[in-house]
């Protein structure tokens, strides 16, 4: 049966591509924002990130104490939800410890997409040894787990910040170059970029206004898989001691300082697992709605 | 419309498939079909004409009960032998028919055949799967027969290659041999010759007529090509946007037509003799009118002196060629605007460019003419230097050019400008259309944004764009306004030298008239010289004073077009002329 099933459709043939030449197509956001879990995913993240930052500018004053002013004594329930393990009010720490740990996921995932894309768009560009070198480089470092050699800079270097937004960006780098190159692998055979190079378009300009818009859809998806990633990693950090250090308040480590008590207290542990848990679903439900809206767009091409 | 069907019909009262009324709308509502009727006739084929969207294929589809996906049917019916409705058919019912009472042959030969299967195998599972003939011998013996039937060989060696081991035509024959092994009562052909050059489209052509007459198949034929239809069809039917708006025998709708579209349609095709002139394009399809004094009269002229544009603009041409220059351009190769020395271009042991020679004089228009494989594409992108691995030399006005563009100076890359093949990859889609043709401007970098606006907005007029595209992007443009924004950014530095590298032939017919047009008086009122590279030498009168005819990377004739037209040096050209098809 295959002489039925397959039926070429080049651009020029169907009926819908006059149509669909002269109206314009939705963007990529509203096409996005028309599906449900889109909206769902946006209310989720949001509020996790209302919490966040608004979050430190009520304290002292909703709570009466700083997140690190001692209220009484451990794990009693004492304020609204308890004391933690050194006796501190357990919703100001909550309060004044997401903000932090998304402002590094964000710049982690940041420093990720500038290095990754532009290693990608440049292999794919360039090819022959270049590209050889870029990507297999990018398999050295894909081989090591990200967390292994998070652990091992942060041993060397120490848990500061800055080191802790490197070490996560960097290990985000090699994924989101390779999704980059085969993206603009695809767009660099296009006409218009020969075109560019014939007009001898300096090649960061090709690669800045021909290539990237062009890939923009499957970026914006890695974009928000890696934000995901970049909180957990962050979180795991904490967790093991290695991200934020106290007495500095941050979710990661509260699970930390609280998972001793979690049958007598349990509050400190859930609080920023729910946070966790809600902003990492919610920030995968909007990617999942962007890659969709993108693969609509590649469709209609 | 009704009376035009049965008229088709009094001729040959059993019709074997009849569409009767047939609506096709999107899951949207949007109707894509208004009630299309047609009757084929066993021994005859039926071509289905139209352009891009007006439904010729949705109509062509249905005829297998299929729709394509978003489609759906919404009246009208589809009888085969005057008894069964083919859409009122189960989903089992309707595989049983397809491939066996109706098959398809589509357009690509090269896409449907499973590069991972040997032919044979391919055809036998036709044959298998639609339980043709009791054993497996039988089925053995069809496949040997349906391959004669299409004139490829029959021998086991044969069956047992792979489809990459054959030529284009080869392919689409054993498409045709897959559609055909059940014998079927109808076939539909998608553009089976579309892709395909004009001997091996000889070919084909030759075999379905030569199976619809000798096996009594009714034959849909679906092309947007009317020269085919006249080899091909007896009958055709005219569509426009979702209607059949004329029918009838060949004779009558290709030689009387009475639809204005029709008319229109039969006006754009290029005509090899040059006895018509194509373009003049009434506004149907929304393209801008291409009105042009001058034009006529050089139409008008005998074609033998065709050659000589007479009806020049002084007016708006500053840097107008003398014209003696175009017309002997031949002659005067020292001073040629353009000259290509040697030029030769191997990859491994493929010798695509082997030793070209060719001189291009100012405000001279030359066609480059070539199939598939011959090396046109990439001789027209060592000229324009997107090519540099080439050896020999290209000089502009006596000075020997770098190889790559960026090496080449600013003013070089100004004065040599190409036109790529296809406007739908040629334009940055996030870009609009300003951003993308102010680009060569950009670069040179001596206007400012203001300037460059102005500039960009001279050469949108000049390709009949107006004011209003400057901020669209590419995808609110259709194919035809593409390919006017694309020459735009070519011309928009005023270049010496304009290459355009097929820059037609993605496009209907009606469109490439008004493209030729265009091309023409902008060559005409600037000045500038062409190279024109195209596989379809029917354009050639319209386009070119000069013609060149590459055969694997040889120029093999070359001399004034009229010449070579009518006196062809070479065994290849006069093969490429006696299979051209024409109305």
């Amino acid at each position: 049966m295959s002489i039925i099933e397959s039926q070429p459709t080049t651009p020029e043939e169907s009926p819908g591509t006059v149509a669909r030449e002269v109206e314009t197509p939705p963007g990529l956001f509203r096409r996005m924002l028309r599906q449900k879990q889109a909206k769902i995913g946006i209310a989720m993240t949001g509020a996790v990130v209302l919490v966040a930052v608004i979050g430190p500018l009520l304290l002292p004053w909703a709570t009466g104490y700083t997140s690190t002013e001692f209220s009484g004594r451990p794990f009693q329930p004492d304020g609204v939800f308890g004391t933690d393990n050194l006796g501190r009010d357990i919703l100001s720490r909550f309060l004044d410890g997401g903000l932090r740990l998304l402002i590094y996921a964000a710049l982690a995932t940041g420093l990720g997409m500038i290095l990754g894309s532009a290693a990608g768009m440049l292999a794919a560009y360039q090819g022959g040894t270049l590209d050889s070198i870029i990507m297999r480089g990018n398999d050295v470092l894909l081989a090591l787990p990200q967390l292994v050699f998070a652990l091992l800079a942060i041993t060397v270097l120490g848990p500061q910040g800055w080191v802790l937004v490197t070490v996560i960006g960097i290990t985000h780098a090699p994924r989101i170059a390779r999704v980059t190159r085969s993206a603009a692998s695809a767009v660099i055979t296009e006409d218009f970029v020969r075109a560019a190079e014939m007009y001898a378009v300096p090649r960061w300009k090709i690669l800045a206004k021909d290539v990237l818009p062009n890939i923009t859809g499957p970026l914006m998806v890695e974009l928000g898989l890696r934000m995901t990633y970049s909180i957990a990693a962050i979180a795991s950090l904490s967790f093991l001691g290695l991200g934020l250090q106290p007495p500095t308040a941050g979710w990661g480590l509260m699970i930390n300082e609280n998972r001793i008590a979690l049958t007598v207290q349990p509050w400190g542990v859930i609080l920023p697992v729910l946070a966790i848990a809600v902003l990492t679903v919610g920030s995968n439900l909007i990617t999942d709605s962007l890659a969709r809206a993108s693969a609509t767009v590649e469709e209609s091409k | 419309m009704s009376t035009e069907t049965a008229e088709t019909t009094t001729t040959a009262p059993t019709a074997v498939l009849r569409a009767d009324g047939l609506k096709v709308a999107t899951t949207g509502g949007k109707e894509i079909l208004h009630g299309v009727s047609f009757a084929l006739t066993p021994g005859k084929i039926m071509a289905l004409v139209g352009e891009s969207g007006s439904g010729k294929t949705t109509a062509g589809l249905a005829c297998l009960g299929h729709f394509r996906t978003g489609l759906q049917h919404t009246g009208g019916s589809i009888l085969l032998s005057d008894s069964t409705d083919l859409l009122e058919l189960s989903d089992a019912g309707r595989r049983a028919l397809r491939g066996g009472s109706v098959s398809y042959v589509p357009q690509d030969p090269a896409l449907s055949l499973n590069p991972a299967m040997r032919i044979g195998e391919q055809i036998l599972e036709v044959l298998r799967v639609h339980g043709y003939g009791s054993t497996e011998a039988e089925r053995r013996e069809r496949l040997a027969g349906v391959l004669t039937d299409v004139g490829l060989p029959a021998d086991a060696d044969y069956q047992r290659r792979w489809p990459h081991q054959l030529s284009g035509g080869q392919q689409q024959r054993v498409g045709i041999a897959m559609a055909f092994a059940c014998r079927p009562e109808v076939m539909v052909l998608d553009e089976p010759t579309t892709g395909l050059d004009v001997t091996t489209q000889a070919l084909v052509l030759q075999t379905i007529h030569q199976l619809a007459a000798k096996h009594d198949v009714a034959g849909l034929y679906i092309t947007h090509d009317l020269a085919v239809v006249a080899e091909v069809a007896s009958d055709v039917a005219v569509m426009l946007e979702g209607d059949v708006v004329e029918a009838g025998s060949v004779k009558e709708v290709l030689y009387s037509p009475q639809h204005r579209y029709t008319r229109k349609l039969l006006n754009s095709v290029p005509d090899l003799a040059g006895r018509r002139r194509i373009g003049d394009v009434s506004a149907i399809t929304g393209e801008h009118t291409v009105v042009d004094p001058d034009a006529g009269t050089q139409a008008a002229s005998e074609p033998s002196t065709g050659t000589q544009p007479t009806g020049r603009r002084a007016a708006v041409s500053d840097r107008a060629p003398e014209p003696a220059a175009a017309t002997q351009p031949a002659t005067n190769d020292d001073g040629a605007l353009l000259s290509v020395s040697d030029l030769r271009l191997a990859y491994g042991d493929n010798q695509v460019l082997d030793g070209i020679d060719l001189a291009l004089a100012e405000g001279e228009s030359m066609m480059l003419l070539g199939e598939s494989g011959s090396g046109k594409t990439t001789l027209a992108r060592c000229i324009a230097g997107l090519n540099d691995a080439y050896q020999g030399s290209v000089a502009l006005s006596g000075n020997t050019l770098e190889r790559g563009t960026r090496q080449r100076s600013a003013d070089e890359r100004h004065r040599i400008q190409y036109v790529f093949q296809s406007p739908f990859s040629s334009l940055n889609p996030r870009r609009t259309i300003a951003e993308s043709v102010e680009v060569p401007l950009q670069m040179s970098g001596k206007l400012n944004a203001k300037q460059r606006r102005a500039k960009v907005q001279e050469a949108l007029d000049q390709v009949r764009l107006g004011a209003t595209y400057l901020d669209r992007r590419p995808g609110q443009l259709s194919g035809g306004e593409r390919q006017r924004a694309a020459i735009a950014r070519a011309l928009v530095n005023a270049p010496s030298v304009l290459v355009c590298d097929e820059v037609t032939s993605a496009l209907d017919v009606s469109v490439q008239a008004s493209i030729i047009d265009l091309l023409r008086t902008l060559q005409v009122d600037t000045g500038m010289a062409m190279l024109f590279v195209t596989h379809n030498i029917a354009l050639a009168r319209h386009i070119s004073q000069r013609l060149a005819v590459l055969q694997k990377g040889r120029i093999v004739d070359l001399g004034p077009t009229g010449d070579v037209l009518e006196n062809p040096q070479h065994s290849y050209t006069r093969e490429l002329l006696t299979n051209v098809p024409s109305l």
